[in-house]
């Protein structure tokens, strides 16, 4: 039995590396999936083997609550919100694997055995960086969903309590590893700081850089999951955790320099700036506003060449097939329509390629950043719905901006620019846009993407 | 103990090096349904759940284990699912346009 347990798992490691290696073409992305869950499914099922029918009633009871949860929530969930519930997931496997140390810990502690160093350390490692990853998750979720801790929070000494509460809570941990006093309690004090460690860590962290955090929190999951594979002695869990611990950090690593933001100015630069933000606001400065009808005379008339930059009001409104069909009228009149897609568009890399390959535009029709800025220059019009901190020009101008250094789509060097948003109210890195005040280039639509882009499609019809 | 240590070692040093080779290559529009796969991947975490409440009875690790399946199991499905459903957008995408109107 145990043989065919070890062939089956190394057959869901086969499946899981199979799987990830297809995932890297998008045609053959799904069956890469696919394969990875199959692999999943291998794995669960020989592990059952060594089940008995309580603990096999437990478990089933269990796995069946989780995937009702899982599958009806994953199914719910619009595209837009996307990369919360990414984050939703892998937080509660950050806490399935602090859960799984805290327990194994419970464990040696009722027996009054050594657990031996290895195995004290792992559990360690295992309850620390999933706690972590399962209260960050928590915030970067809550910060999504703007349910809680929205924006960029930051207050003096906030890196000093940081440290404070990694010191108590490593030094708690250290305190049990090497068998010193009060080893239950030192654990749960370890735990709960591990805990707010995760949220502290999560809440200086503006909207705009989400995506990066949540693909580190995923590679944390995996280290924490490979821990617990050290806990039990189980090769699937050591070799699936060290695959994704090692292929998130590099794809953390990927995406982080395909925004032009380094890691270590996402995590630790966000404290600074954010203070530097606030002054200066408060005084209204004003903006050339325009309706509907405006922006289709505007189109219909002075340009012959339109760029879209979509954002994630735009994904946001679903308002992606309103954005096509005004693309086909245009097109209609002789006139060129391309799309500017911001590596993270909609707030995720490829979210918005996905959204507007729903609504039927052709993919050469998307241009990356590198492609579509030098184009600008030659532009009548750029239409810009839903989107603000990817075509800010103070990342580029302003050193002292928090999104400094981010790379921008350059719409400021086309000949007028239209934005399509709700208000003036700064983008989801909090910050104030300097393209709105041109009043000479910048029309300001104020609506829903939706609306708004309803409203322009029947004014180039009409005008 | 000590050679067992050894062997796991070795296995997650192995698995290290096949995580950073896969991630080489890979298009920005893949980065999202990539991160999301992995993310159901180290739902694995459920089989050292179902490890737990395999193991010896008491109260408290019964029921941390079994919270620690139930979480699990959300990982896994939910994250499978949701990264089906992100791919499944790029199906249409080589059809011609104006099919759907």
């Amino acid at each position: 039995m145990q043989t065919l347990t070890t062939v089956a798992y190394l057959a869901a490691a086969i499946l899981f590396i199979a799987g990830i290696r297809r995932l890297r073409s998008p045609a053959t992305a799904r069956s890469g999936n696919t394969v990875a869950a199959v692999g999943m499914l291998v794995a669960v099922v020989a592990t059952l083997f060594d089940a008995d029918v309580l603990s096999l009633a437990k478990i089933g009871a269990g796995i069946a609550l989780g995937s009702v949860i899982g599958a009806v929530t994953a199914r719910r969930v619009p595209m837009t919100s996307m990369p919360q519930f990414v984050a939703a997931f892998n937080g509660v496997g950050g806490g399935a694997a602090a859960l799984i140390a805290f327990a194994e810990f419970y464990r040696l502690f009722l027996e009054g055995g050594e657990g031996g160093f290895v195995v004290l350390f792992t559990i360690f490692l295992s309850m620390l960086i999933g706690s972590v990853s399962f209260a960050g998750s928590i915030v970067a979720f809550g910060k999504l969903e703007e349910i809680f801790l929205s924006g960029s929070i930051s207050f003096p000494g906030q890196k000093a309590l940081n440290a404070l509460v990694a010191l108590v809570s490593l030094g708690a941990a250290g305190n049990a590893i090497v068998g010193g006093p009060a080893p239950l309690a030192s654990a749960v004090v370890a735990l709960v700081g591990a805990l707010l460690l995760g949220v502290l860590f999560v809440i200086p962290i503006g909207g705009a850089d989400m995506p990066i955090v949540i693909s580190l929190l995923n590679a944390f999951t995996g280290l924490a999951a490979a821990a617990s594979g050290f806990v039990l002695t189980n090769s699937v869990l050591i070799i699936s955790g060290a695959l994704v611990g090692a292929s998130g950090s590099i794809l953390t690593y990927k995406m982080s320099s395909a925004l032009g933001r380094p890691l270590q100015k996402i995590l630790f630069g966000a404290v600074g700036a954010a203070a530097a933000e606030k002054e200066g606001d408060g005084e209204e400065k004003p903006v050339t506003s325009g309706s509907a009808e405006d922006v289709g005379a505007l189109l219909n008339y002075d340009a012959d060449s339109v760029i879209f930059v979509p954002g994630y009001g735009l994904a946001v409104a679903q308002a992606q097939t309103a954005m096509a069909e005004l693309m086909r009228l245009l097109e209609s009149k002789g006139k060129t329509v391309k799309f500017a897609i911001h590596p993270v568009a909609g707030r995720m890399p490829g979210h918005m390629n996905v959204l507007l390959a729903e609504a039927d535009v052709p993919a050469e029709k998307l241009l990356d950043l590198e492609d579509v800025n030098p184009d600008f220059a030659d532009t009548d019009a750029v239409v810009i719905v839903g989107a603000n901190d990817v075509v800010n020009p103070s990342a580029r101008e302003d050193g002292g901006s928090p999104i400094s250094g981010m790379p921008i789509l350059d719409v400021d060097n086309a000949k007028r620019v239209v934005f399509v948003k709700r208000s003036l109210s700064p983008g989801f890195a909090g910050i104030d846009n300097p393209l709105f005040y041109d009043q000479d280039k910048t029309m300001m639509l104020f609506s829903d993407a939706k609306t708004g882009l309803e409203g322009v499609i029947a004014a180039v019809k009409n005008s | 103990m000590t050679r067992d240590l050894l062997s796991q070692v070795t296995v997650l040093v192995l698995a290290v090096v096949i995580g950073f080779e896969l991630i080489s290559r890979v298009p920005s529009l893949l980065h999202t349904p990539l991160m999301s796969a992995t993310n159901a991947i180290h739902g694995i975490v459920l089989v050292g759940a179902m490890i737990v409440v395999i193991g010896p009875d008491d109260p408290l690790t019964e029921v941390l284990g079994f919270i620690a399946v139930v979480f699990g199991a959300i990982n896994v499905v939910g994250g499978f699912i949701v990264t089906n459903r992100m791919l499944d957008m790029f199906r249409t995408r080589p059809q011609p346009r104006g099919k759907r109107k």
